[in-house]
């Protein structure tokens, strides 16, 4: 449904020209500017020519490489693994290097700065604030029935089933596209945003971790999970499926005791623990 | 990063979206449209309850006061009014129920191991179709509503 | 108080509103819907005890349930100690004053003779 409702239709007259010649030319607008510039957004337009399978990325550094070298733009990996290349593109927030020109179904593409974070220039933005959000999460195991002398060390045990319970929070890579997206987050400085709040439950549902009521008081303040109210636009937008919309409403039904850690599991938990100190 | 240090205008500078965040449902599918609805209808049902109970408090002052108070409501104008009340708070009662199961994760799918696509399971048509009918009930009761009022006895 | 409570009295009386509200919206339906709106008509429901008691019910619920919506969607759109002091003494005010003059109302019309 994501894929159909963010790409447009294939078989537009754009699409059939590149397939069959390979190669054709868009127009990249890229946003110009920096916290000090004037109130005016500018943009630099630019002439790219690219083929069936060039990422909005591919188009950014070919401007950069060959037009015009002083456009700021952060990326690394160029396989939607860092996050780092996150950006606003045709008005949606994507990582540019998974982004097909294709797919965006037009030949006018407006690269603009990730909404929602400070400004540094260009395409760049400040992530200080969200990784502040993600740390008071205190996104770590904790578990108080460890042998601190660690004289008895041994594995913590996980099965497949218990693994699944917080697996897809964990493959989080912190590109800031939901958090762009979140209409909370374009208002309201304290709210942590859907990134800190799905890893809060990730860390919540690991059953290695026994600090289940510290994560939930961390989480129930004005300004917490109860200012999210499932617009559903961070799972929409995230490239890796964390879906962290889901993991927020699990961790919320938690708060209302409407679902409760099976009992089976905590006493399980403890049982682990004492075998291993 | 001296400029960070110098903020000036914060929003201008944080890039926060602002209002505009909130005002624009046409980006993320139906949940953000759902998200936009329920504040509308919201703040619309609001001012419509806090003018409902000072128009209502007019039976106080006998029947002259209460018949003239009629007289202003029940106008064209007026049913047109109370029939946008009717689909509004058709639409946020019907909506706010899904919601209550949606923001306890019933209906929302069980987490897994996601794989391309990558698509979300919880943006599914289970609680989806919640949205659609609300948005139906709204239509219908807004009909039956405009029968009502406009239709005669 | 905290937050989650807060939550759970929004989600509870966003349901019993919606109870009580559908009553009395079916009492405007259940004869001709002028008729229904007729001085006399609308006092005599009045003083009717149990639908009195339905009024203030909507009355408490819907004031409750709308001014902590409000009190929320401000609460988002700007955060500082002074304004957040300002926004829920605000709300819980115009709360308290909302379900006031209908009380007033109600136990005016319901005690008047025809």
């Amino acid at each position: 449904m994501k894929r159909k409702f963010l790409l447009a239709r294939e078989t537009s007259e754009i699409n059939l020209a590149r397939a069959k010649n390979d190669s054709s030319d868009i127009l990249l607008n890229i946003y110009r500017g920096g916290p000090n510039s004037k109130s005016e957004k500018s943009y630099d337009s630019y002439r790219v020519p690219v083929s069936r399978w060039t990422t909005v990325l591919d188009a950014l550094l070919y401007v950069k490489e060959r037009l015009d070298s002083s456009i700021a733009i952060r990326f690394s990996c160029r396989m939607a693994s860092c996050g780092s290349c996150g950006m606003k593109i045709n008005g949606i927030p994507r990582l540019a290097c998974y982004t097909k020109i294709s797919e965006l179904g037009t030949d006018t593409i407006t690269c603009e700065p990730l909404p929602n974070f400070p400004l540094i220039r260009d395409l760049v933005t400040d992530f200080q604030q969200f990784f502040n959000h993600h740390k008071k999460i205190q996104p770590y195991i904790q578990n108080t029935h460890l042998d601190p002398t660690m004289e008895r060390l041994s594995e913590f045990k996980q099965t497949p089933e218990e693994v699944d319970e917080f697996l897809q929070f964990s493959y989080c890579i912190k590109c800031g596209l939901c958090y762009s997206a979140c209409p909370t987050v374009a208002t309201d400085t304290k709210f942590p945003g859907p990134q800190a709040l799905a890893q809060a439950y990730r860390y919540f549902a690991d059953n290695r971790d026994d600090s289940a009521q510290k994560r939930l008081d961390n989480v129930d303040h004005k300004h917490g999970i109860w200012r999210c109210h499932f617009a559903g636009s961070c799972s929409m937008v995230c490239p890796k499926g964390v879906d962290p919309a889901l993991g927020i409403q699990m961790l919320r039904g938690h708060l209302l005791s409407i679902t409760k850690k099976p009992k089976k599991k905590r006493a399980e938990l403890r049982e682990i623990n004492r075998e291993g100190s | 990063m001296e400029a960070l240090k110098n903020k000036k205008d914060s929003n201008a500078w944080t890039n926060r979206e602002g209002l505009r965040g909130w005002l624009n449902p046409t980006r993320y599918g139906w949940e953000r449209l759902s998200y936009w609805l329920m504040r509308l209808t919201g703040l619309f049902l609001l001012l419509y309850f806090v003018g409902h109970v000072y128009e209502t408090s007019n039976l106080v002052g006998g029947i002259n006061a209460w018949n003239a108070m009629l007289e202003l409501t029940q106008t064209t104008f007026g049913h047109i009014f109370l029939i946008l009340v009717i689909g509004a708070s058709t639409f946020h009662s019907v909506n706010g129920i899904r919601l209550i199961f949606a923001e306890t994760a019933t209906g929302l799918g069980k987490p897994g191991r996601p794989d391309y696509p990558y698509e979300a399971g919880s943006l599914n048509n289970i609680q989806r179709s919640g949205i659609w009918v609300a948005l139906i009930l709204a239509a219908a009761a807004m009909l039956y509503g405009s029968s009502v009022l406009f239709g005669g006895e | 108080m905290k937050e989650g409570t807060i939550m759970k009295i929004h989600y509870i009386t966003g349901l019993a509103a919606l109870l009580t509200v559908a009553i009395h919206i079916m009492m405007r339906v259940v004869v001709p819907f002028s008729v229904s709106l007729e001085y006399e008509n609308v006092v005599a429901n009045y003083q009717n005890i149990l639908y009195a008691l339905l009024l203030e019910s909507v009355l408490i619920l819907i004031s409750i349930h709308g001014f902590n919506g409000l009190r929320v969607m401000l609460l988002e759109l700007r955060q500082s100690d002074k304004w957040e002091k300002f926004v829920t003494l605000f709300t819980l005010i115009a709360m308290i004053a909302v379900i006031a003059y209908g009380t007033r109302t109600i136990i005016i019309v319901s005690g008047q003779s025809l």
